[in-house]
């Protein structure tokens, strides 16, 4: 059993960013997250494993320097909180475009614009449906615990190097600022350039030898055939990843007649909902999405067929509760699809989650 | 075995800190345990809340809107949290600067002098350990070894020596914990 | 003589240089890319440091700069290569980084990534072209059109009151106690492109001795976006750029410390 701690949600994020092998973060502060950066220059891990911390003049900057640490074919990361992705959506896209793995941690507040510091859900679209420009996904990992904070980590950085494609840790202030129990994982070595190249091929910029032609990272494809040919093999990846890649879990939804739909902070939420409603005799179950993309879209068909009602429940105005109705439509099931979520950086209490499920669905 | 707690009073008053001090407690003896704070502009100065789940099962919801326990420190926390302890449930509060006290008669309720007790002790900053006591003598969810456990990996090393006068302040408070008998 | 008895190995006096690819450049004839191409690639070459070298590309004409130079290459979003360049050094400090940048991309969108690597004094290279126009897209105002000056967007020439003033951000840069080499040089004429290769070499030389950041602006001619020919536009270069933007060193020192700089400040 690993090291067992008492820790913050984001300052989780920075200890299992040193122990998994990180070679570097780059980041900027920005409320509710700030303790991660915070944390890693505490833990001055350049003197520990060689991991280099690095306090950008933006965002903008940040994410940049991620691009250009990650073309090296190192493990590199950052951090920030919804505006602050924002600014880095145009070089997501480049990173997605130039098939770089990263992994970038979005600790949501309340938006649009500068929006409050509190708990919000409402970059779910900004996540899994683009963000920036150009058709290109990230691998979206929703942790609802300070455990899974400090595994979807090493997962994060996992898949981002099995696909080269960024991967992003979505999670909000509430898991960001909450401390679990949690176990630490082991360390393990940073990679080096030649396990990386053994694992991924020969693609990084890490000076070019005799023995092989030049690398170049890059998005652009100005002839248009090319172009298409990037494109096809993206989609080819995120058809992979759809095949292999979705993470979810249920909860009593065996024999329930209505299914709570919520992931991340919500979801934690919705368990305690879903004991709720069973005291009260109502048959409710819950399913976890765990990966936003790829999205469970089977696992929610397969139960369409069986229940009568899904409510996603989102902080947001509704953003997740399309991808469910999208999954419920292919199984071409009759049962209904509602929504019920709080927004502004409020968090719906188990309570009304169980109200709504008596007025959105049952007697709807 | 869960408990549910919400702990409110002034920012300053080492709500947090308390909060912390009872959740490493909980996982010095292998219970899982979320501790969940209000942050933000409100932790300036204003009044502070954590709420506190120790469980030996996995943990549900993060925000509850009833608790087992609440520990109230000050007037706004008693008119937002009285009325969310589950019926049968605990509300421990300190007199010092409640002009309303509690009313309910479903509840177990206690009072603890933990302004004056941490004055006489010597530390005024020893008041949450005072408080913290009391409430472990009305419920006593965690063993005292776990506490000083707790004491140890939450308390900065150059603060280790301070730990025999939070212990002390804990004997004090369940000690000196008053039951309050109202009558409905 | 036969031409064949010329062309012999002994009889050789300039070549291309091996690091320079078989890639036909897209620049336009006279543009001032090709030449400081052509430098950078023999500087890697004199210095030996193939292997070790990442170039970063801007955006701009230069953009498919990493289709003429035989080592590794990152392509960086508008403005971005100051901050590429720096995550490419900080986790490998083995290597040896250098940007490309115009000066639109260096000097506008890339104001803050350029002046904050300096001023951390990233050890890395910033080659910096200043033609003082948008060459790529045809021919805009940049941060460094002179007064007067007609573009693509400023058709009566760049005026102080609506544009602003050409800006002077070499001076700027010169200024941060990050950098340690500042220079500003031409490539128009045989003995411009001797000293312009001399600087350009002594950056280099600088970020494999982590000296901290050494920045070299290059006083370039557009032809095709200044819309005169390749002779009379090196000509319009030294009557009116070269007053504007004086070539010479600013700065050659090391990288301040933080005892001198305390002692300065």
């Amino acid at each position: 059993m690993g090291e067992l701690r008492l820790m913050k949600g984001n300052e989780v994020i920075a200890e299992a960013a040193i122990r998994c092998g990180c070679d570097g973060y780059f980041g900027y502060p920005i409320t509710p997250q700030s303790e991660v950066m915070e944390t890693l220059m505490a833990r001055e891990p350049w003197d520990e494993t060689g991991m280099v911390v690095l306090q950008a003049e933006s965002e903008v900057a940040s994410i940049n320097m991620v691009y250009g640490a990650a073309g090296t074919g190192k493990k590199v990361m950052t951090s920030s909180s919804s505006p602050g992705i924002s600014l880095m959506a145009e070089g997501i896209s480049y990173i997605a475009g130039a098939e770089l793995p990263c992994l970038i941690v979005n600790v949501q507040r309340g938006g649009p614009g500068l929006g409050t510091i509190q708990p919000s859900q409402a970059d779910y679209f900004q996540s899994t449906k683009g963000g920036g420009h150009g058709d290109y996904k990230l691998i979206v990992l929703a942790p609802a615990s300070v455990q899974e904070m400090n595994d979807f980590v090493d997962l994060g950085f996992e898949l981002a190097f099995k696909y080269r494609n960024p991967a992003m840790i979505l999670t909000d202030g509430a898991i960001g600022q909450m401390m679990e129990k949690v176990e630490l994982g082991d360390y393990k070595p940073r990679m080096t350039a030649g396990e990386v190249e053994s694992k991924t091929g020969s693609w990084a910029t890490t000076g070019k030898t005799s023995d092989r032609d030049y690398n170049v990272i890059t998005s652009l494809y100005l002839e248009s055939s090319k172009m298409e040919e990037s494109n096809r093999r993206l989609q080819e990846k995120y058809i992979q990843m759809e095949a292999e890649e979705v993470r979810y879990e249920t909860f009593q939804c065996e024999d329930a007649d209505y299914v709570l739909v919520a992931f991340g902070s919500s979801a934690r939420i919705c368990q305690k909902s879903v004991e709720l409603a069973r005291a009260k005799g109502l048959k409710v179950g819950l399913l976890r999405p765990i990966t936003l993309f790829p999205f469970p879209k089977k696992p929610i068909a397969e139960l369409a067929k069986k229940v009568k009602g899904f409510m996603a429940v989102e902080m947001n105005a509704g953003q997740m509760v399309e991808d469910v109705q999208l999954a419920v439509g292919c199984a071409k099931s009759l049962a209904t699809v509602t929504y019920f979520g709080r927004m502004g950086g409020i968090i719906p209490t188990p309570g009304e989650v169980v109200e709504a499920i008596e007025q959105k669905l049952i007697e709807a | 075995m869960t408990e549910e707690i919400i702990i409110a009073g002034f920012g300053g008053q080492g709500v947090l800190s308390m909060g912390k001090i009872l959740a490493y407690s909980g996982v010095m003896q292998d219970q899982e345990v979320t501790w969940f704070p209000s942050y933000g502009p409100e932790m300036r100065g204003g009044t502070a809340n954590v709420t506190v789940i120790m469980s030996d099962n996995r943990i549900s919801s993060p925000i509850l809107h009833e608790f087992d326990t609440a520990i109230i420190l000050n007037q706004q926390s008693m008119d937002k949290f009285e009325k969310t302890v589950k019926a049968g449930g605990v509300l421990l509060y300190d007199p010092n600067g409640i002009v309303h006290p509690p009313t309910r008669t479903d509840i177990n309720v206690y009072k603890i002098e933990g302004t004056k007790i941490a004055a006489d002790l010597g530390n005024v900053k020893t008041f949450n350990m005072v408080v913290l006591g009391a409430y472990l003598k009305a419920k006593p969810v965690v063993k005292m070894e776990s506490i000083k456990k707790g004491l140890e990996k939450s308390l900065p090393e150059r603060h280790h020596k301070l730990i025999p006068l939070n212990l002390q302040a804990i004997d004090a408070g369940q000690e000196k914990l008053e039951t309050v008998n109202l009558v409905s | 003589m036969e031409v064949k008895d010329i062309i012999k190995p002994e009889n050789l006096v300039y070549e291309k240089p091996k690091l320079l690819t078989e890639n036909t450049m897209h620049y336009c004839p006279g543009c001032t890319h090709g030449v400081v191409h052509r430098i950078v690639a023999e500087v890697i070459e004199d210095l030996n440091i193939q292997e070790r070298t990442i170039g970063v590309s801007p955006v701009g004409c230069s953009v498919f700069a990493y289709n003429y130079i035989d080592i590794d290459w990152q392509e960086a979003a508008h403005g971005r290569a100051p901050a590429v360049a720096t995550g490419i050094s900080r986790v490998n400090p083995d290597k040896v980084v250098f940007t490309y940048q115009g000066d639109g991309d260096l000097a506008s969108i890339g104001a803050a990534e350029i002046m904050h690597a300096c001023n951390r004094g990233e050890d890395i290279v910033v080659i910096f072209i200043n033609n003082a126009i948008y060459g790529m897209t045809g021919g805009q105002m940049a941060p460094t059109t002179l007064l007067g000056q007609v573009t693509a967007t400023t058709p009566c020439g760049r005026d102080a009151e609506r544009n602003g003033y050409p800006l002077k951000i070499t001076e700027l840069i010169a200024q941060l106690p990050g950098t340690s080499y500042v220079t500003r040089q031409s490539a128009h004429t045989p003995a411009s492109v001797r000293k312009c290769k001399k600087a350009i070499k002594k950056a280099f030389q600088n970020a494999l001795d982590k000296k901290g950041t050494s920045f070299v602006e290059v006083v370039s001619t557009c032809n095709s976006g200044w819309r005169i020919n390749p002779v009379d536009a090196n000509v319009w270069m030294e009557e009116n750029m070269f007053p504007y933007y004086p070539v010479g060193d600013m700065k050659d020192a090391e990288r301040d410390s933080k005892e001198a700089h305390l002692k300065k400040n």
